[in-house]
């Protein structure tokens, strides 16, 4: 699973088609790649196993997201007003 | 890009645009031909001195000019759909890249591997070089690799705004907090230019967006060289 994840990271080029959010609208792909990194880094973290798969999510959303809204949402999760649940 | 006293498009760089250009001047045949019979329909009218009062119907010529029209209308509608399920088919970008559009420039994001930032500021008149293009001209390009499909996303941090290139066939509003996909790929090298498409206040005729396709080794030298330099 593991070495799958890493060649999966290995071969990344960019963010690929995701039938979730086949349109023309991708905040929400960009929005739910963010949140499920963040859960997924929580969950993992909690568990006390390797955080390596997470980073799928992380390279979708540095990919999609504009920088702007992720340093926003950094900050809201710092000052704890972040509006999603993580 | 667009030149004095230009009539049709611009000559295309993309697929996509290959594909509306000649769909284009498809219909717009068909209609300049159907003007023309109609027009001299008209003048044959108008101008014959023959007249017969006694003509009240015929079923032939109503079938042939309900047929005929019928049959036109489906040789436009084919290959209009052809197109339109053409330009939503699902690609596999190689590259995405973020387009924000701001008052009033336009700056590009390319984030899948480093975080590379940069603003394209249009080029005052007074400082361009000899040969440059008024009001078209960047301080930097949005550079993107040739024969490669390239996502784009456009979006904006203040209001509405438009990233437009006709050439590629391209034109996605850029809306503050929503994300909007496009797509394309630049079928030859060359630079590309458009203009920003959606009103956004005193300097929206200022902040025009330039593409310039390379070959691949020249994209990852610049970016190098970009990433460094910042």
């Amino acid at each position: 699973m593991a070495e799958d994840i890493k060649q999966k990271l290995e071969k990344y080029r960019t963010a690929p088609f995701d039938a979730r959010f086949p349109n023309q609208n991708q905040t929400r792909n960009c929005w739910q790649n963010y949140l499920d990194y963040h859960r997924c880094q929580k969950a993992l973290d909690a568990k006390g196993v390797d955080t390596a798969p997470c980073d799928w999510y992380k390279r979708v959303f540095n990919s999609l997201c504009p920088l702007s809204w992720i340093e926003k949402w950094d900050t809201q999760r710092e000052d704890g007003t972040f509006p999603g649940k993580i | 890009m667009a030149h004095p006293t230009q009539l049709g498009f611009q000559d295309a760089a993309s697929p996509v645009m290959e594909e509306l250009l000649h769909f284009h001047d498809h219909a717009l045949m068909i209609v300049l031909l159907i003007s023309t019979l109609v027009l001299y329909i008209i003048t044959a009218m108008v101008s014959t001195k023959l007249t017969n009062k006694y003509i009240l119907d015929s079923q032939e010529i109503e079938i042939v000019w309900t047929i005929l029209p019928a049959v036109i209308l489906v040789l436009i509608a084919l290959p209009s759909l052809r197109i339109l399920y053409l330009m939503d088919e699902i690609n596999d970008p190689h590259l995405t890249i973020k387009a924000m559009g701001h008052q009033w420039y336009w700056s590009y994001e390319y984030t899948d591997y480093e975080n590379l930032g940069f603003d394209s500021y249009m080029v005052p008149t007074q400082d361009l070089a000899p040969g440059q293009f008024r009001l078209l001209e960047t301080d930097h390009r949005m550079i993107v690799p040739m024969e490669s499909p390239v996502r784009v996303l456009v979006s904006a941090e203040d209001v509405l705004h438009s990233w437009a290139v006709p050439s590629l066939g391209v034109k996605m509003d850029a809306v503050p907090g929503r994300l909007n996909q496009t797509a394309f790929i630049a079928s030859r090298p060359g630079v590309f230019y458009g203009q920003c498409s959606e009103i956004c206040g005193a300097n929206h005729s200022f902040m025009p967006i330039v593409v310039e396709a390379v070959p691949l080794e020249h994209f990852e030298n610049w970016s190098s060289l970009m990433l460094e330099d910042a």
